[in-house]
């Protein structure tokens, strides 16, 4: 090594440490939902390897995360539920979707096996209602000819805890069920008619595994990686599909954001051939005035990152990145609402 | 020492003394305060609830978060009826237990066992509950439950109490594992107390050839009832409010059953699920409200017991 190259490396060295010392001065807090947890955590890792900003998020619930973010206790909150306009407005928020997912029912039923269950929206309602009770139940049998169904009792297993994944499935329920909709609606925590509830994805997982002849839903990831049996679902144009990325992407494909004011959009029940009836997005929510510059601008780049960088890792991890055409929109919001105390905007 | 010096000793020694004598003292109100403050906090929180729903909170069985229609009577129940079940199964092992390391065990086994005992009190709850839903649930499902069900569903009164699906979990099984839970709690201080009984009083009734079933009923008992009283008590109290272990294992379902074997909610595990994710003042309130009931239900009945007790040893000094 000569002289000069050791210099070169030292002087390297030297600006890589200091590099990396600025950079730690930042650190990014978020806080909320729980389905987007394990994405969140494996883009911040990688994005500290590369930039040396650490990413800090906790998986509180989506509730908490909004509440923390209306208190600015966080630099970002996230949320399964997206917030409508007039709640954003109140609260001085913007919100853009971050990653998609789906919510699969799963059963465990001996004898029936993965996707060979067909359900379509009535008879999942009907069955969380109560109102169809027995598995050879003549409305699960005419959707199921061929099908071996035992004269047992359908157990209903649902989330215990408020959820985003809950609301995803039930604002499903309520856009194919009118009886559904009257009698229970739509939201992170509902009174369930039937069943017994179970804590998080994983509660749900365990119950439907453990409790025979039941019926319970979960985040796709969550039934791939306990290998559950899944059921197939009839969508809007009345084919029936199986929950795998491919029917996911083409329900976000079919979804219109750019008519949904603030990002307010359900990927429930989409039209389209393929799409898979209950996807949903889970969203990313920000302080339009941000008294922090600095930071908020760091939380936009992550997410730019994210949105360039992070697809193949949440598919990795069982997740639908957002199509480029959402992407854009949403830089586009960015600038357009994001901005600091002399309301100049931020991302440029 | 001259005199001067000894008043000065003195007189430091007096400040010191005034000095500990507060710290005490306020340490000692501190908890006064804490508890004081808690409460206030807890109605404070509460306000939205209790104007809502006023008295009815307690007899709805309505748990609607979507309607913000909201009623305590579920987990109430859960709760009291969760906690009697631990207890009935608690108490009788208990006394088992202690009985036979204080009386009957042979002296090297008493060590092993009680720091057995000792051990299992120290195990975290979520441990319990984790071994109640993935061990216990299970097992109880296929070979209890069925048996159950088929025996004792169809008889008359008590039959409704055991009918239904065997899921494993439920208001039964959490009673079960609450009653695992306890049961160290409630043994270690009957045994402590069976162990200070002197020697004397149970050689006498010994020399009087008593059984030990009757010296431990006549004697040991009665000398120490204060103490297993206070044992049962402490015990009643973790039941009603242990929050993990239940919340894996009741079902958490908003639903009024005669069955012991459908799910249920307790108030703790009511608390746990939902309070992260409850949005909106109205929900958040009668969450609030929950606990704030759960302090009462535990105060009272701590009150009950020491008036309880209080009756017992009055009476006794008028009979002997």
């Amino acid at each position: 090594m000569t002289k000069l190259n050791r210099f070169l490396y030292l002087f390297g060295l030297a600006a890589s440490v200091s590099l990396a010392v600025d950079a730690s001065a930042i650190n990014l807090t978020g806080a909320g939902a729980t389905f987007p947890y394990p994405i969140y955590a494996k883009w911040a890792d990688t994005y500290k390897t590369q930039t040396g900003i650490s990413l800090n998020y906790q998986s509180i619930g989506s509730g908490g995360g909004i509440k923390q973010i209306i208190a600015r206790t966080v630099d970002f909150g996230a949320s399964d539920m997206p917030l409508k306009l007039e709640e954003l407005e109140k609260n001085g928020l913007m919100q853009f979707p971050a990653v998609m997912g789906g919510v699969v029912p799963v059963i465990n039923v001996p004898g029936v096996a993965a996707g060979q269950l067909k359900l379509d929206g009535k008879v999942l309602a009907d069955i969380f209602l109560g109102k169809i009770t027995k598995w050879n139940d003549p409305a699960l049998m005419a959707l199921n000819v061929g099908t071996k169904l035992p004269n047992e009792t359908i157990t209903v297993v649902h989330r215990s805890d408020g959820s985003g994944t809950t609301f995803i499935f039930t604002n499903y329920l309520s856009k194919v069920s009118p009886e559904w909709k009257s009698a229970v609606g739509e939201g992170t925590a509902v009174s369930w008619k039937a069943g017994t509830g179970g804590k998080g994805n994983e509660g749900v997982a365990s119950y439907v595994q453990r409790i025979k002849n039941s019926i319970g839903y979960v985040e796709y990831a969550y039934a791939l990686q306990n290998k559950m049996t899944y059921a197939q679902l009839k969508n809007h144009d009345g084919q029936f599909v199986k929950p795998d990325d491919s029917s996911f992407k083409a329900a976000a494909a079919n979804a219109d954001w750019e008519k949904a004011p603030g990002f307010y959009e359900l990927l429930t029940n989409e039209p389209g051939k393929e799409s898979w009836p209950i996807t949903g997005a889970t969203f990313i929510l920000m302080h339009k005035k941000q008294d922090k510059p600095e930071t908020a601008k760091e939380v936009l780049k992550f997410f730019d990152w994210a949105y360039v960088n992070g697809g193949k890792m949440a598919e990795a991890l069982d997740y639908v990145p957002m199509p480029e055409k959402v992407q854009k929109l949403v830089r586009g919001a960015w600038k357009a609402q994001v901005k600091d105390n002399k309301g100049t905007a931020i991302w440029k | 020492m001259p005199t001067f010096l000894r008043e000065v000793h003195m007189k430091r020694h007096n400040l010191l003394d005034i000095l500990f004598r507060n710290i005490t003292r306020l340490s000692a109100f501190a908890v006064l305060v804490l508890l004081v403050a808690i409460i206030v906090s807890l109605i404070v929180g509460s306000v939205p609830s209790i104007k809502t729903f006023g008295f009815q909170f307690l007899t709805s069985a309505e748990w609607d978060p979507v309607t913000n229609e909201f009623g305590a009577l579920v987990p109430i129940v859960g709760t009291l009826i969760t906690s009697a079940i631990a207890l009935l199964i608690a108490i009788p092992v208990s006394f088992g237990i202690a009985l036979f390391l204080t009386e009957l065990s042979p002296r090297w086994l008493r060590r092993p066992l009680g720091i057995a005992i000792e051990l299992l009190a120290g195990v975290p709850s979520i441990i319990y509950g984790m071994w109640g839903l993935f061990v216990f649930a299970p097992l109880f499902a296929d070979y209890v439950q069925p048996w159950l069900i088929e025996k004792l569903g169809p008889l008359p009164i008590f039959g409704p109490l055991f009918q239904g699906i065997p899921m494993g979990i439920g208001v039964l099984t959490a009673g079960i594992i609450l009653a695992i839970m306890v049961i160290p709690f409630i043994a270690s201080v009957m045994r402590d107390v069976f162990e200070v009984v002197p020697t004397l009083l149970k050689e006498s009734a010994y020399g009087l050839g008593a059984t030990t079933w009757e010296v431990m009923w006549q004697v040991v008992l009665p000398y120490t009832k204060i103490g297993v009283a206070g044992g049962i008590m402490l015990g009643l109290g973790r039941a009603l409010g242990e929050t993990m272990a239940v919340t894996f294992v009741i079902g958490n379902a908003h639903k009024l059953s005669a069955s012991l074997l459908m799910p249920g909610n307790s108030i703790s595990s009511a608390l746990a699920n939902e309070f992260n994710e409850a949005v909106g003042e109205l929900y958040t309130s009668a969450l609030v409200e929950l606990g704030l009931i759960l302090f009462l239900i535990t105060f009272i009945v701590l009150s009950l017991a020491r008036y309880m007790l209080h009756m017992l040893t009055k009476r006794e000094g008028s009979t002997t």
